[in-house]
C-alpha cells in the first residue's frame, strides 16, 4: 500500500470533479444538519418533559361562592366534603405522592406574585379565587385515577391536569421533528443518489487509469479505495459544516437567545449535542461510503 | 503456460459462439502468433486468458492455474503475471514516460526504491532511454507502443499478451517493435500475439495458430500467415 500514492490519487480526483464534490459537500451539509436538528428537537423534548414531568400536578379545585357546574349546586364546599376528599386522596397513596392544600388566602398570593406587575391584581380578591388540593402522582400517566374518583363529585368544582397542557406542546414539538426528520430522510436520499451520479462520472472519467490498473493486477481494493475516499472526505466536510451549525444553534441561538428569554423551562445540554455530533458524522461518512462502494462494485469490476 | 481444453465461449447477444472448442496449448518460452480475420475469436481467445471474460464451456489453465476455479479476488494476482499490449497503446496522456511506466508498479504497491530501480532498466531493454521525461503526446506511435511494451514488461511477467500491437504502425516501425516482442521473448517471456500483418509472420517464422468463424484452423510450428487465397 502506497499512501502517498492514494493520497495524490484522491487529491487529484476531488480537484477534477470540483463541482461535484462541492455539490455533495452542500447536500451532506444540508441533510445532516436537518437530521441533527431534528434529533436536537427530540433531545430537547425529553429535556423539557423530565423537568416538566416532575413538576406537573393534578389541580382539584373545589367550589366557591361562585361556582356554577351541577357538582357545586351545594354552594361553597363544606368542611365535611374537603376532609372527606382529603383522606381519599390519602387513601391512593402511593399513587399519590404528594398532597398539597391551597387555601383561598394562598391561592390569592400566589396569583399576585405571577401576576405582580398588572393592575388585574387589585380587581381581585382572595374570596373570588378557588381553594384547591394540588397532587403530585408517582406516575403522572396515571392522571385518570385521580381524575374519575374526583370530578362530578360534590363540593369539586374541577379536577385539572398541567400535564394534559405539557402534551399538546409536546406534541407540537414532535410533529415539529418528525417533520424536520422527515425532510432530513429526503434529503439524505438526495444526497445518496447525488454521491451514486457523482461516483459514476469519476468512475467514467478515470475509466482509462482504472483499466490500465485492471490490466497491471491492481487490487480492487487499490483501485476502489481513492473513489471510496473522495466520497468519505466529501462527505466528512458537509458533515463538518452541519456539525458546526448544531454547535452554533447550541452556543448562540439556545444559551444565548432562547434560554435568557424562557427561563422557566430547561433546554438541552451540551452532553445532548456531543451524542448528536458524532451520529451526523457516522451517518454521512458511512451512507456516503455505502453508496461509493455499491456503485463502484457496479462501474469498476474486475 | 497456457492451456485451452475444449473452451468455447458464447455470447449472449449472438448465436454463433466467438470461440468455438478449442483445445491449444502453448509452452513457457514461446512465441505464437495468433492469426485469422476479424471476428474469427483472436481477441476473445487473449481476453479468456486474461479471465476478463469466462468461457462458456470447456477449462482454462495460465500459469499454472484453473481459471475456471480462480476467486474473484485473486485475479489481480493472475494478471500480475501476465503484460498486455493494445493497437491503440493505452498510455496516459498526463503522465510522463517514467511515470506511466511507474504507475503501473505503484498501483500494485510497490516500494518507490524498487520503481527507482527497475523504471531506468526497462527504459533500456524497449531503447527509450533519454526520453523519459516525454509525454505520449511528443512521442511517434512507434515510442508510444515501445513504452506500453515497458510498461507490461516492467514487472516481469511470465506471459506478454499483444492485441495487434503493430496495428498502428507502418512497415519499418513495426519492424522494431517486433524486434522488441523477439528480444523480450529470448528474455524468457511466453509471448501470444494477434496480428493481421502477414508480412510479419511471414518473416518471423514463429509458431502460428490460426482461427476462422471460432474455429482453431491450423496449428503450425514455424508458420507463415496463410495459404494462398
Amino acid at each position: 500500500m502506497r499512501a502517498t500514492f492514494v493520497a495524490e490519487e484522491v487529491g487529484a480526483g476531488l480537484r477534477r470533479n470540483l463541482t461535484m464534490t462541492l455539490a455533495v459537500i452542500i447536500t451532506v451539509a444540508v441533510s445532516l444538519g436537518l437530521f441533527g436538528a431534528s434529533l436536537l428537537v427530540r433531545a430537547q423534548v425529553d429535556t423539557m418533559k423530565d423537568f416538566w414531568y416532575d413538576k406537573v400536578e393534578v389541580s382539584i379545585f373545589l367550589c366557591g361562592e361562585n361556582s356554577d357546574v351541577p357538582s357545586c349546586a351545594g354552594g361553597t364546599v363544606t368542611r365535611a366534603q374537603r376532609d372527606q376528599i382529603e383522606s381519599d386522596l390519602e387513601s391512593l397513596r402511593p399513587l399519590v405522592d404528594e398532597i398539597y392544600y391551597e387555601s383561598k388566602e394562598e391561592a390569592f398570593e400566589r396569583f399576585k406574585e405571577q401576576f405582580a406587575n398588572s393592575p388585574i391584581v387589585e380587581n381581585v380578591s382572595a374570596d373570588a379565587l378557588p381553594e384547591s388540593f394540588r397532587v403530585k402522582l408517582t406516575d403522572p400517566e396515571k392522571y385518570d385515577v385521580v381524575a374519575s374518583a374526583f370530578a362530578g363529585r360534590p363540593g369539586v368544582e374541577q379536577v385539572n391536569d398541567q400535564r394534559a397542557i405539557l402534551d399538546r406542546f409536546f406534541r407540537l414539538l414532535g410533529g415539529l421533528q418528525a417533520i424536520a426528520l422527515a425532510i432530513a430522510i429526503a434529503m439524505l436520499v438526495v444526497t445518496v443518489l447525488l454521491i451514486v451520479n457523482t461516483m459514476r462520472v469519476a468512475a467514467f472519467s478515470r475509466r482509462r487509469e482504472t483499466g490500465i490498473m485492471r490490466l497491471v493486477g491492481a487490487s480492487n481494493f487499490y483501485i476502489q479505495l481513492p473513489f471510496l475516499l473522495e466520497a468519505a472526505i466529501a462527505a466528512g466536510i458537509g458533515a463538518i459544516f452541519a456539525i458546526g451549525t448544531l454547535i452554533f444553534t447550541k452556543m448562540f441561538l439556545i444559551d444565548q437567545v432562547l434560554a435568557p428569554s424562557f427561563q422557566f423551562t430547561a433546554f438541552v445540554g451540551w452532553e445532548s449535542v456531543f451524542t448528536i455530533a458524532p451520529i451526523m458524522l457516522l451517518t454521512g461518512i458511512g451512507l456516503a461510503g455505502l453508496a461509493a462502494f455499491f456503485t463502484l462494485r457496479k462501474y469498476l469490476r474486475v | 503456460m497456457i492451456l485451452f481444453n475444449s473452451v468455447s465461449k458464447l455470447y449472449t447477444s449472438q448465436e454463433r459462439p466467438a470461440v468455438d472448442n478449442i483445445s491449444m496449448e502453448i509452452e513457457k518460452g514461446e512465441f505464437v502468433f495468433l492469426v485469422g480475420p476479424s471476428g474469427s475469436g483472436k481477441s476473445t481467445c487473449l481476453r479468456l486468458v486474461l479471465r476478463e471474460e469466462r468461457p462458456t464451456s470447456g477449462s482454462i489453465w495460465v500459469a499454472g492455474k484453473d481459471l475456471g476455479r480462480l476467486s474473484n479476488w485473486k485475479i489481480p494476482q493472475l494478471r500480475r503475471q501476465i503484460g498486455t499490449v493494445f493497437q491503440d497503446f493505452r498510455l496516459l496522456p498526463t503522465k510522463s514516460v517514467r511515470e506511466n511506466i511507474a504507475f503501473a508498479l505503484e498501483v500494485i504497491g510497490k516500494p518507490k526504491s524498487h520503481i527507482k530501480k527497475v523504471v531506468p532498466e526497462v527504459l533500456e531493454v524497449v531503447g527509450l532511454e533519454g526520453k523519459e521525461d516525454r509525454r505520449p503526446d511528443e512521442l511517434s506511435g512507434g515510442e508510444q507502443q515501445r513504452v506500453a511494451i515497458a510498461r507490461a514488461f516492467v514487472n516481469r511477467p511470465t506471459i506478454l499478451i499483444a492485441d495487434e500491437p503493430t496495428g498502428n504502425l507502418d512497415p519499418a516501425t513495426s519492424v522494431g517493435i517486433m524486434k522488441l516482442l523477439d528480444r523480450i521473448n529470448k528474455l524468457g517471456t511466453t509471448v501470444v500475439m494477434s496480428t493481421h500483418d502477414s508480412a510479419i509472420v511471414d518473416q518471423m517464422r514463429r509458431r502460428v495458430i490460426e482461427l476462422e468463424n471460432g474455429h482453431l484452423v491450423r496449428d503450425q510450428t514455424r508458420g507463415v500467415y496463410g495459404y494462398v487465397r
